[in-house]
């Protein structure tokens, strides 16, 4: 006979090693897919994955890599950053600084929470009717642009969070010194925000370092290195989603090895300034 | 510098931060404006509620409906709240009262990078490793016991091979989600306050008599808000989905049936099409931005109104 305490015990102690389960359930998944993407992807890393450009699948001897590809996505995320970080930076400090008790800046700053989430397909959709139909084709500007588009928000809530995080008491100490607002702005809040910042755009290359869904439609994809962002760009998210789906051997090991160099290259920037923000915002 | 310029510069520097600002709304307007005019055709062609109900998706006879993407997302995204709401309240409750403290950054963490890691891997995870993987273990399970039972057995049976389903998308779907609610649970959890536990704890409540009883009905809003995020995640989540759903315009007879969703068509289907075709891919496009914004929009609504009361 199960008396009401012994049940409530039981009960208890069930809840409790269901709860450690999905916890493990969790952890079991995340080294499931790196171990996954680590076994597959770790065979075909070498030297020629950088230096050579894909070569045409079934040709006997022909070796190729994905030189084309790593290149365009610097270029695409470098593009992104130039557009997306000093208009995040700026819109960021609107909302910290000089709106921050108006309406507007806090609809800005609610409705960038909202954009953040927004599918990025769908910002694949609208760069193509603004940036690929009217000039006539697939381009490098574009794919930036839509990369660009899903920074923007992430860039903007940052960079509000950190200055916020300033002391209000440090600008009282520069305005007493006569410093005019957006001097205490670029000379003092900038700089004590600067290591949060900066963090917090690293993290967002990382988030779009990974996005294919909006370069689908506006860089598209080739197989030959080029610099020329008015025509299509390779990535290698693209690449890895072509290359996965294609019947040849050789290009779903060079699709894992592209998985594996993005995987790699998006935890080390998480851990690390996840880390960081951690230590330095501490106290 | 005199007084005068220097409120110049401060002028101009505040418009150009407010200018930089105002992109965010420019966007969303003109994704908002882009998808209105872009998807017009095809609105005209059908009429909304038509499109929504039509359920031929035929490329010879030009007929483009919306049901079967529309259901696909609707159930994949259900399916995977099922599994992931659940398991992932679990694994905050771990996080903030069992896991031993030089454990819980880790844990945390590990649990956040699920949310890091691209669609893509998840996709190619999935189409390679998991969905082989669910087909010779639960889905031979399930159409091996379900699968018997008369009338409504045939729901559980697969009829189409490689694992990929709507089974397998949604499963996939709720790894993907758990780190969104997972970790907005284990920050409200532990801002319980430790006198409303104590007093629980005081009159000889066991420890998930107070988690059930104290934490959770004190976090409902924390949680509730962290599952609407999680769902808006789930409606636009696109490669992984289209790597594992199959992109089959047909009717769902079987939980193993491959399917479509929203994102999927538009990933396999956006690049070749043209005319009424492209006009029904926008329309989509624009069904799942104003199900996202809106539910991300209540999610902001519900938090703000809470916290004021």
């Amino acid at each position: 006979m199960i008396t009401g305490y012994a049940r409530r015990k039981i009960t208890n102690a069930a809840a409790l090693v269901l709860s450690a389960c999905a916890a493990a359930l969790g952890l079991f998944f995340l080294f499931y897919i790196l171990a996954d993407v680590l076994r597959h992807g770790i065979m075909s890393i070498n030297l020629k994955l950088f230096t050579l450009d894909a070569a045409p699948p079934m040709m006997a001897g022909a070796e190729g890599g994905l030189r084309q590809a790593f290149a365009g996505q610097l270029m695409l995320t470098g593009g992104a950053v130039l557009i997306g970080v000093p208009l995040g930076i700026l819109g960021g400090t609107f909302l910290a600084e000089y709106g921050r008790f108006s309406k507007i800046g806090r609809f800005i700053s609610g409705l960038s929470d909202i954009t953040v989430s927004m599918p990025s397909i769908i910002i694949g959709t609208f760069i193509y009717s603004i940036l690929v139909k009217p000039f006539g084709g697939f381009n490098g500007w574009a794919g930036a642009a839509a990369l660009a588009v899903i920074m923007l928000p992430i860039v903007i809530r940052t960079t509000e969070e950190m200055m916020r995080l300033v002391p209000w008491t440090t600008r009282e100490a520069a305005f007493a010194l006569g410093a005019p607002y957006y001097k205490v702005i670029t000379q003092v809040v900038w700089r004590g925000a600067a290591a949060g910042i900066f963090t917090g755009i690293l993290l967002s290359v990382a988030r779009v370092a990974g996005e294919t869904a909006p370069l689908l439609f506006t860089s598209f994809n080739n197989n030959f290195l080029t610099f020329d962002m008015s025509g299509p760009m390779p990535s290698l998210t693209v690449t890895i989603y072509q290359y996965a789906a294609s019947p040849y051997e050789e290009w779903v090991k060079l699709a894992w090895a592209a998985s594996f160099v993005i995987t790699l290259f998006i935890l080390i920037i998480n851990i690390l300034g996840r880390q960081f923000i951690k230590w330095r915002y501490k106290n | 510098m005199d007084a005068k310029r220097t409120r110049a510069v401060n002028g101009v520097f505040s418009g150009v931060t407010f200018l930089s600002s105002f992109t965010v709304i420019m966007a969303v307007l003109g994704i908002f404006a882009c998808l209105c005019l872009e998807s017009a055709p095809a609105v005209r062609e059908y009429g909304f509620f038509r499109f929504i109900t039509e359920t031929r998706w035929d490329y010879a006879e030009n007929v483009f409906g919306g049901f079967r993407p529309l259901a696909g997302t609707v159930l994949t995204s259900a399916g995977a709240l099922l599994i992931a709401v659940p398991v992932a309240i679990g694994i905050a409750v771990f996080i903030t009262e069992l896991c031993p403290s030089f454990l819980k950054g880790s844990i945390s963490m590990a649990i956040e990078l699920l949310a890091a890691i691209p669609s893509i891997i998840y996709g190619m995870w999935g189409l390679f490793t998991f969905a082989p993987l669910i087909e010779n273990t639960l889905q031979k399970w399930i159409g091996g016991t379900f699968g018997q039972i008369p009338f409504i057995g045939s729901f559980f049976s697969a009829q189409y091979a490689g694992g990929v389903s709507i089974f397998t998308a949604s499963l996939v779907l709720s790894i993907m989600i758990v780190p969104y609610i997972a970790s907005i649970a284990r920050d409200t959890f532990s801002q319980t306050p430790a006198i409303l536990k104590e007093s629980a704890y005081g009159i000889g409540a066991t420890k998930w008599e107070v988690i059930r009883d104290v934490v959770m009905p004190y976090c409902k809003t924390g949680t509730n808000s962290g599952i609407i995020i999680a769902a808006g995640r789930a409606l636009g989540e696109t490669m992984a989905i289209a790597y594992v759903i199959g992109n089959r315009h047909g009717p769902l007879n079987s939980l193993f049936d491959p399917y479509t969703t929203i994102t999927s068509v538009l990933a396999n289907e956006f690049n070749e099409a043209s005319g009424l075709h492209m006009s029904s891919l926008f329309l989509l496009a624009f069904i799942l931005f104003i199900a996202n914004f809106a539910t991300l929009t209540a999610a902001k609504i519900y938090i703000r109104k809470k916290v004021n009361r």
